[in-house]
């Protein structure tokens, strides 16, 4: 039976990278179907319903919502090819601990740091970098989270880095000079072509974050 | 033969969570309770990056955050499955206890909270009690398991047991039956379950320990 896969996405989100890249390493013809946030479609309404958000995942019909869902989803059903999270339990235990780990802090203290000014950003900005830090620690010496090949906190991790350049300008500050072996492994993971095609461009996200604090009046 | 031991706190739905798993799947562990006040070293040293209960030892390795537990339990043993086999019916099961998970603080931020900022607490609770009536609960399942318990019921204990408790002792009502019936036939099956009704927090206990706490919150804000 042919496989129908289609992807409702917003170009800058870090949660849609994450399913894109998981498509991608697991080689999966899908169709990318691109939102308007504002104006969102009759298919994304009725997908996700609770949420009303991307990215939403639909394979022969039927939707999956919530990018780590999804990653695990694509891991579970294309399970012949490049396996994303680990086959001993308490591996995947750690795995699912680190991405629940990015999942919490990053978004919400990355947020902070481009929405906010003076002292408020100066804590974000701290807080970022001890988060980042902890992240490097726990990636060690391995060329990836998941080890010697892209795992599952990698593709957690990773889309997030299209968004360094931004919040560097946004708080005048460079996450490389703390975090070197961090920016070494984004760098390594983005010379995989999964990866690569799947974030935007840096410089675009930049623009973008600053069309939307003109938007939310944000200096 | 393998040690289980459980770290957690008699208040905690998190905990509840884990030894309702435990007992479902005929797992023998040792519980330690933990004072949050007063944490131990060995809890600050399995969970170093939040320091919170509950934390699952399984062959002295440690397991931390209560939905990364109840999978890993789930997949060391096999027997009582908690989650379904198909892979979109376990993603949508998925996408469900993510919003037990992202939606159950709001219950412990009700007791937290008082004036306005309750009121904008009472009515996110409300509207996530709205989504699980209108979305969770649909074609007349006894639980969001189907005919026994799963990880999702589990998952949703804090608006099971947790929620009434609060409520009481804040004096709101936000959990009406007549306007969730489903929910409530919900929660009345999910606590007639043995394992569960056999394990829960004594009610009195809890409104005698949050009053205690509830004085103290509002001592050191006055302070």
């Amino acid at each position: 039976m042919a496989e129908e896969v289609v992807l409702l996405d917003f170009w800058p989100s870090p949660f849609g990278m994450r399913s894109r890249i998981a498509l991608a390493e697991k080689g999966i013809k899908y169709e990318h179907k691109e939102e308007d946030l504002r104006n969102k479609s009759a298919l994304l309404l009725q997908m996700n319903p609770v949420h009303k958000k991307i990215p939403v995942l639909i394979h022969n019909g039927k939707p999956v919502c919530e990018s780590l869902i999804q990653v695990q989803y694509i891991d579970e059903v294309w399970h012949d090819k490049a396996p994303l999270l680990p086959s001993d339990p308490y591996q995947k235990a750690t795995a699912r601990f680190w991405a629940d780990y990015v999942d919490k802090k990053i978004y919400e203290v990355g947020g902070r740091v481009w929405k906010t000014k003076g002292e408020k950003q100066a804590t974000a900005k701290k807080e970022l970098i001890e988060t980042l830090k902890l992240l490097e620690k726990e990636l060690g010496d391995k060329p990836y989270f998941g080890g010697e090949s892209l795992g599952y906190v990698d593709v957690a991790f990773i889309p997030f880095y299209s968004w360094f350049y931004a919040l560097e300008k946004c708080g005048n500050f460079s996450i490389e000079a703390e975090c070197p072996k961090l920016i070494a492994w984004a760098k390594r993971c983005m010379q995989k072509e999964s990866v690569a095609k799947s974030l935007p461009d840096q410089q675009k996200v930049y623009d973008f974050i600053l069309e939307m604090k003109k938007h939310f009046g944000i200096e | 033969m393998a040690v289980v031991k459980l770290f957690g706190a008699w208040l905690s739905p998190y905990c509840y969570r884990v030894i309702w798993a435990l007992k479902v799947k005929g797992i023998a562990y040792e519980y330690i309770e933990e004072d949050l006040s007063n944490k131990s070293p060995l809890l600050l040293q399995y969970n170093p990056i939040h320091k919170k209960i509950p934390v699952l030892l399984h062959d002295d390795k440690p397991i931390c955050e209560s939905t990364v537990i109840l999978r890993y339990i789930d997949e060391i043993w096999p027997q009582n499955p908690l989650l379904p086999a198909d892979p979109h019916e376990r993603a949508v099961a998925l996408f469900w206890i993510k919003f037990a998970d992202d939606k159950s603080p709001l219950i412990s931020k009700l007791f937290r909270t008082d004036g306005e900022e309750q009121q904008a607490v009472a009515k996110e609770c409300f509207e996530m009690l709205e989504v699980l009536e209108e979305h969770a609960l649909i074609g007349g399942k006894k639980f969001f398991g189907g005919d026994e318990i799963n990880m999702v019921d589990i998952a949703f204990c804090s608006v099971a047991h947790w929620l009434g408790v609060i409520e009481d002792f804040a004096g709101l009502k936000i959990f009406e039956p007549h306007k969730f019936p489903r929910l409530n036939s919900w929660i009345q099956n999910f606590k007639s379950v043995p394992v569960i009704k056999d394990n829960l927090p004594d009610t009195d206990k809890m409104l005698a320990l949050l009053k205690r706490r509830r004085e103290m919150l509002l001592a050191s804000k006055s302070s």
